[in-house]
């Protein structure tokens, strides 16, 4: 299983061959609260790391999801139009958001591995 | 309580019209017709008026009971104030607009501009436009003005940022980036306002402005703003007042007066006018004299004369932002709410609405968090945080003083706070009022430790219970009946 690496606006990211897989962590989606709706961008879209990549909107509140690493998206979870409840339920799984092709592979150094995320968590 | 299409009777009527004596009009033609009967209720008179009575009863408003929204000033409208836009309603509001118009409404007219150098006055500003039909249109039309500033100077590619802090409300990155401006986001410092130091970070030479809220979203009155003003002004970025907190300074501080180059006015918010159900707003912008060449047009000005004329040949206008003069209704009433209460009384609105809402935090702080204790100005800002350790969330208070008979204070904002309860009971209520309040919190408070199921199942008492508002939100099904 690839390795997940982390934002402190609580994105994650899974990196095979090229492509990044992009979602949010189980604990924004259970801070967010139900969510009701999740703007997707379009394929094509370049965003640099940290740039806002999605929208999604909850109960509670709309946040924007910002992507953890530069690249084009090449794929979107159309899923997620018609049942945004799927990121409440696996956030870190079927609820992933965005494919992209990643520009810069070295720019994982900016961000944060599962043990150093779950230690950011409990600073919060 | 049945939907007035289900009472409906066939056959049954409020009126029945006589039979018509005189011929009919020429047909309409074939594809005008409609095919089949429009599906209206069959209801009497006395149904009719029953069902919509007994409807508005169930309405809740600052004229039944205490209404302490956060953020959203729910302040009481004068009825005298109904009474002076009443005065106006006869009028055309072409008639401005008509050539040589103006000599017959100088009184319209006077009263705009009246209005204007009020508010002018009010909020340091040099000029002010009454077009904008709310505040976030004001917000649009600030931002717009700030651009052709830019522009004006030639530095329009440059100018490329606008900065707001993470407590602002969201329309104002939004009115920035409608714009075409890219924002800056500065986190809040621990002591409540927006982090000096990190905005010294942010700005640089293509920041075009800085958008603030003072006192902000917690309530709170940023003392840094001199300097913050000083900051932005060093690198030709003009300073926005988001004058949506304005009732808490009226008479004590004028933004013009610490840096801030433009500001818009909720009317609806500070001057006594009504929230519309999504109906009739207003969000004046005042602006300093450097941003004046580029006001909507027509500006009414007044001769040499002191008669009042539209002046609408500006070649840096950025244009109309609104049929007319904006509402102009809500002017009227804004007018008189100024005039009525006076310099004196526009102070005492503000000491008492920050007594009130300091008087509620003192009170309830022993029961609820309060994330930033300090003296507040308007409003006040707790978190449910010890009753999330029962399971009780910031909505299940405000569902359980909905079963008490209060509107619920605004909850999940700001998003900075963690389950926010923001409270701002204004100026016009009685300390009987807020103490009833208080108890009524202080019981949630103590519900929660010992019968959070209550809480959760709250409100039992309303028409409908406790909606799904998930459901609500995912499965949109909207439609007209009929």
């Amino acid at each position: 299983m690839a390795e997940m690496f982390f934002t402190k606006e609580h994105e994650w990211v899974k990196v095979k061959e090229g492509i990044g897989a992009i979602g949010i962590s189980d604990h924004a989606a259970h801070e967010l609260g139900d969510i009701t709706f999740v703007e997707l961008p379009k394929i094509g879209k370049t965003v640099k790391q940290f740039e806002v990549l999605a929208a999604i909107e909850s109960v509670k509140a709309a946040s924007d999801i910002f992507s953890p690493l530069s690249g084009t998206v090449v794929k979107i979870n159309q899923a997620l139009e018609d049942a945004p409840e799927i990121v409440n339920e696996s956030a870190e799984d079927a609820g992933w958001m965005v494919w992209i092709e990643i520009t810069d592979e070295s720019e994982l150094k900016n961000l944060m591995t599962q043990e150093q995320y779950s230690d950011y968590l409990k600073t919060l | 309580m049945q939907l007035i299409y289900e009472q409906s009777v066939a056959g049954r009527r409020g009126v029945r019209l006589p039979v018509s004596d005189v011929p009919a009009a020429t047909a309409l033609p074939d594809n005008l017709l409609r095919r089949e009967p429009a599906a209206l209720a069959e209801v009497s008179e006395l149904d009719l008026v029953r069902h919509f009575t007994n409807l508005s009863r169930r309405n809740y408003s600052l004229d039944t009971n205490f209404y302490p929204l956060g953020s959203c000033t729910m302040k009481y409208n004068a009825k005298a104030l109904e009474n002076a836009a009443g005065l106006f309603s006869s009028f055309h509001p072409m008639t401005a607009l008509l050539p040589g118009g103006a000599e017959f409404c100088q009184g319209s007219l006077g009263l705009l501009y009246d209005l204007g150098q009020m508010l002018a006055d009010i909020t340091g500003m040099d000029e002010v436009t009454t077009q904008p039909l709310a505040g976030a249109h004001g917000e649009m039309t600030g931002i717009l003005l700030i651009a052709a500033y830019h522009a004006a100077k030639g530095n329009k590619a440059k100018k490329k940022y606008v900065v707001v802090p993470d407590s602002s409300h969201g329309t104002n990155p939004a009115s920035a980036a409608i714009a075409g401006y890219e924002v800056i986001t500065v986190p809040t410092a621990p002591y409540g306002d927006m982090d000096i130091e990190l905005f010294k970070k942010a700005m640089n030479d293509e920041v075009a402005a800085v958008m603030m809220t003072c006192p902000n979203t917690l309530g709170l009155f940023n003392p840094h703003i001199q300097e913050i003003s000083d900051i932005a002004h060093g690198h030709d970025a003009l300073m926005y007042y988001d004058g949506a907190n304005l009732n808490a300074i009226m008479g004590k501080v004028k933004p013009g007066d610490v840096g801030f180059d433009v500001i818009h006015v909720n009317l609806h918010k500070t001057f006594g006018t009504p929230h519309g159900g999504g109906g009739p707003g207003a969000g004046p912008v005042g602006v300093k004299k450097a941003l004046i060449p580029f006001l909507p047009q027509p500006r009414i000005v007044m001769d040499d004369d002191g008669q009042f004329l539209l002046e609408d040949h500006n070649p840096g206008s950025i244009g109309r932002t609104a049929n007319f003069f904006g509402n102009f209704g809500v002017m009227a009433k804004a007018y008189a709410y100024i005039i009525m209460l006076g310099r004196e009384g526009l102070i005492r609105v503000s000491e008492q609405a920050v007594l009130n809402a300091n008087y509620i935090k003192e009170r309830l702080k022993a029961y609820y968090d309060l994330p930033y204790d300090t003296t507040c100005m308007h409003e006040c800002v707790f978190s449910a945080g010890k009753q999330l350790e029962h399971g009780v969330h910031a909505i299940d208070i405000a569902k359980f003083l909905i079963d008490k008979g209060y509107h619920p204070p605004t909850v999940y904002f700001p998003l900075i706070v963690k389950e926010a309860i923001m409270i701002e009971p204004t100026e016009t209520e009685s300390k009987a009022t807020l103490d009833a309040f208080i108890e009524v919190m202080i019981e949630a408070a103590l519900a929660a430790q010992t019968n959070p199921q209550q809480l959760l199942d709250a409100p039992l008492t309303t028409p409908v219970g406790r909606l799904d508002e998930t459901k609500a939100a995912r499965e949109q099904n909207v439609c007209c009946i009929g």
